[in-house]
């Protein structure tokens, strides 16, 4: 008896994490009329972080803010706004964070010339083994 | 004696490596997101009143010469209800506090404030988080000190604790 009596409880509770009263922004959840306007403001949501759920693409996020942030990304790139525009505008409030894309800062050098050092070290070895054999030979 | 010593780096890379990633994994780090806009101008908006009894908000009332705090609320936020004390006693200090509710209803606010006290002289409904995202702050609550020029001085995140309101009242009595 109380099986059931559970599961109709679970199958009617209201959800407790709900976050707000409000329906999500016009444009969270519903795509642009314009496909390519569209694919712009879907390829900017991919490389934008959510704030609140801190690994998640706002793409991928079901958190409040990143609904709103989807909307007024769609909203702007319907007004005639660059995805690079709205990806400045962002970083101008939250810092680098905010965008997946890397960039050019001091800080990811290291980053950038790793693939340069560890082919140069590995072309020094190869060069160093091969003369050794040409001479062992 | 040089070639040992190369036979045990990697081990040795890897160790430091395994130690760094466990450390990471057991204290994991807490990540707030500063808003950049600290030390700039507020952002223009406007906002329509999100309680009955008290006006809408503009950013134009902060540029008035006194500074003010700007607390981001929402009535489904239980830290914000946590906060409401602190609020008040800054409040009781003589400061003055606008509030921005994010993505509510006019009555949740109301019954909000009739539940925890109000604090706050103006307060705007951002039902979109539009002015939100234009301030750089990250979640709810969060509390900006703006300047009497209508500059960010400050941004306090996350709840107010009780030990927080002497900071945050120095700092308000500072840009007087």
């Amino acid at each position: 008896m109380r099986a059931p009596l559970f599961l109709l409880a679970l199958a009617v509770a209201a959800p407790l994490t709900a976050q707000t009263a409000l329906p999500p922004a016009p444009y969270a959840n519903q795509q642009l009329a314009d496909p390519v306007q569209e694919r712009k403001a879907h390829e900017l949501m991919l490389t934008i972080r959510c704030v609140t759920c801190q690994s998640q693409s706002i793409a991928d996020s079901d958190a409040s803010m990143a609904a709103d942030l989807r909307s007024e990304i769609r909203a702007r790139i319907a007004a005639g706004e660059e995805p690079e525009q709205i990806r400045a505008w962002l970083i101008e409030r939250y810092g680098a964070w905010i965008s997946y894309q890397p960039t050019a800062d001091p800080i990811t050098w290291p980053l950038w010339a790793a693939p340069i050092a560890l082919l140069a070290g590995g072309g020094a070895l190869v060069i160093g083994r091969i003369r050794r054999k040409r001479r062992n030979a | 004696m040089k070639g040992r010593w190369l036979t045990w780096a990697p081990l040795g890379f890897f160790m430091a490596l395994a130690l760094l990633f466990a450390g990471r994994l057991l204290w994991p780090e807490e990540h707030v997101i500063p808003s950049r806009m600290v030390g700039k101008p507020l952002p223009t908006f406007s906002l329509p009143a999100a309680a009955s009894d008290r006006p809408a908000l503009d950013s134009r009332q902060f540029a008035t010469g006194k500074p003010r705090l700007l607390n981001i609320f929402a009535s489904w936020c239980v830290p914000c209800a946590a906060e409401a004390p602190q609020l008040m006693a800054l409040k009781q200090a003589g400061v003055p506090i606008d509030g921005i509710a994010i993505r509510d209803a006019r009555a949740d606010v109301d019954r909000f404030l009739a539940r925890h006290g109000n604090p706050f002289e103006h307060i705007g409904l951002d039902a979109r988080s539009s002015v939100q995202l234009a301030l750089g702050s990250s979640g709810v609550p969060e509390t900006f000190v703006i300047g009497g020029d209508g500059r960010i001085l400050h941004q306090h995140i996350g709840d107010i604790r009780a030990d927080d309101v002497e900071t945050i009242l120095a700092i308000w009595k500072e840009a007087q």
